[in-house]
């Protein structure tokens, strides 16, 4: 771990009563877009300070860098972008957070590049206070597509599962950890929660009938229903691009095997026949191809196979121990999780090139999942001994530890861009 | 709840009992013997976790008393690492739970498959369904109906020791079984 640098997200944090999440990062001559975000006009009265959401989630795609902003500006400013350009940054946010009468909170922006002297645009939402969040977001989803073409994943939603005692949590939170509300609280374990790609359902196992199920889980209205609950364990439910189809592990004919089934329920039709352990199926972004693992050749590997069935290819080859496969949305890289000298770690390949990296220092890497932009990959690992979630960047040379729960916390699943 | 958190911790003990109980020097004609006695640690362990004792439970342990089978020695088969291999000193808790069985076709048990801690939850489940199948297949060998039996995981979610010191490590990589 070679010169770490542990970056406090902004000196805004300071004034802060709780800290967001700390960024690391590693490695020299990154380019990174330095931009100043100063604190809006309103955030000392607000219940969330937005210039620090913002900026926070702008950090920890990796692709910014905080620059101290000089104070006393808002969106209706014109402020002096040639100074802010001498003081290094390349862009610069201000706004305003303004109580309305009806108790929403009215949030405004606006975008300045530096380095052209342009305006690039603002936006307002009136929220209600539990929004505000969510409006930071918003705000952070604009800086980044305008400053970098991309698509922002800020307002997506993540899902976790967190223990504490005897008692297990499933959690849907903002792609930061925080604003974590509860789907489902369980004395029996749950594992494996996946997002629907319509991101208004969650797949996920339960093992409250003293045996895992897998349940589908409306999260708007908490409905659920149980999809499969056939004879021995039923796991390791993965949707369908489409979301028709889930594809999950059975044992009901004797052993570990991969099906695929409606999504609403129905007879599971077997896609393999192996004597051998197949599980963690994932689908490709085009829906013809499904990633599982499978020791069959004898250790843990990771295969792919046809979605409508067929001969399995190997996919991994390097070393003993290779599982949780995860797929990019952009169909270019494949993370899963490599046991190296005892060690479990996160890796990287590119599909194309079959080129793999190991991106990180920690040796209890478990369960990746990409972000919908394919730019950042959540994963549950131990920290000093605690369960704790991280994202990073593909490369692995920016990472944050999301805040927002204490005690034990895994199994992370990343949600899609909602429509 | 109440009642299932009661038989969980219940549960617990049973298996702890059965960890600590030297199972290669207990004979096989003694079963009944060391069910009893285990039987009577169990309910102390629920009284002094000051759990309100329910009507279900007391069935429960009666129940136990009157089933060899059901043992704490004989709850557990211990795996080695990454094995599936039922170990030669496990075949008399086999043989008590076929003869079990067969004598009473009503009775049904789920074989329950873990392991240690390392590595993915998905994999470890799968890892520990391969543990139970191998259990339920040897008592399918001695003549036990599938209809009686079911083999689920629990993979490494729920681990009979915390910790991960060697010795933790092996009482967790185990098939436990669990009558209803």
């Amino acid at each position: 771990m070679k010169n770490f640098l542990m970056l406090c997200v902004s000196g805004l944090m300071a004034l802060q009563a709780q800290a967001q999440f700390r960024v690391e990062v590693s490695g020299v001559g990154m380019t990174q877009i330095p931009i100043a975000i100063s604190a809006f006009r309103g955030d000392e009265q607000a219940p969330q300070k937005i210039a620090a959401i913002v900026q926070a989630d702008l950090e920890r795609s990796g692709q910014f860098k905080g620059i101290d902003a000089v104070s006393g500006l808002d969106e209706s400013s014109r402020p002096d972008l040639s100074g802010t350009r001498q003081r290094g940054a390349d862009a610069l946010v201000a706004g305003s957070v303004t109580r309305l009468a009806d108790g929403r909170f009215d949030v405004r922006f606006r975008l300045w590049d530096t380095v052209r002297n342009q305006d690039l645009g603002g936006q307002s939402h009136a929220v209600l206070a539990g929004d505000l969040r969510l409006a930071a977001h918003r705000i952070a989803d604009f800086v980044y597509e305008r400053m970098t073409g991309d698509k922002g994943v800020f307002s997506t939603r993540i899902s976790y599962v967190t223990k504490a005692g005897n008692s297990y949590n499933l959690w849907v939170a903002d792609a930061d950890g925080e604003n974590a509300q509860s789907a489902l609280s369980s004395p029996e374990p749950i594992i494996s929660p996946s997002w629907a790609p319509n991101g208004n359902q969650l797949a996920y196992v339960s093992f409250e009938a003293r045996k895992p199920v897998v349940y589908v889980h409306d999260v708007a209205t908490g409905r659920r229903r149980l999809v499969a609950s056939f004879k021995g364990s039923n796991s390791a439910p993965t949707w369908s691009p489409d979301g028709r189809s889930i594809a999950l592990t059975l044992s009901r004919d004797g052993g570990s095997q991969l099906y695929v089934m409606d999504a609403n329920g129905g007879e599971p039709k077997r896609l393999m026949q192996s004597s051998a352990i197949d599980t963690e199926p994932v689908y490709t972004p085009d829906g013809r191809t499904i990633y599982f693992v499978s020791d069959r050749g004898g250790s843990p590997q990771i295969y792919r196979v046809p979605a409508a069935g067929g001969n399995a290819e190997r996919v991994t080859f390097s070393g003993s121990y290779n599982i949780s496969p995860a797929l990019s949305p952009d169909g270019k890289w494949l993370a899963y999780v490599s046991r190296v000298n005892g060690a479990f770690k996160l890796h990287v390949m590119e599909i194309a090139s079959g080129s793999v990296s190991a991106i990180t220092e920690t040796t209890a890497d478990e369960n990746p999942s990409f972000s919908p932009n394919s730019r950042l990959i959540i994963y549950a690992t131990l920290l000093q001994g605690r369960e704790a979630l991280m994202t990073t960047t593909l490369d692995g040379r920016i990472k944050a530890r999301l805040a927002g729960q204490s005690g034990d916390i895994r199994e992370p699943d990343w949600g899609p861009v909602q429509k | 709840m109440k009642k299932l958190v009661l038989i969980v911790s219940v549960a617990a003990v049973l298996s702890a009992c059965g960890s600590a109980v030297k199972l290669d020097n207990v004979p096989v004609e003694d079963k009944s013997g060391q069910a009893v006695s285990a039987n009577g640690a169990a309910g102390n362990a629920g009284d002094g976790s000051g759990v309100a004792k329910s009507n279900v439970t007391s069935v429960a342990l009666d129940k136990n008393a009157q089933d060899p089978a059901l043992s704490a020695a004989l709850k557990t088969v211990y795996f080695d690492y990454d094995s599936f291999v039922i170990r030669a000193e496990f075949q008399p808790t086999l043989e008590a739970h076929a003869k079990y069985l067969k004598a009473d076709k009503s009775r049904k048990v789920n074989i329950e498959g873990h392991t240690d801690e390392r590595g993915g939850r998905e994999y470890n489940l799968a890892l520990g369904q391969k543990r139970a199948e191998a259990v339920r297949k040897a008592l399918q060998v001695q003549g036990v109906a599938d209809s009686q039996m079911e083999a689920i995981s629990y993979g490494k979610e729920k681990p009979a020791v915390l910790g991960n010191s060697e010795s933790a490590l092996e009482k967790n990589r185990r098939a436990e079984f669990s009558y209803r």
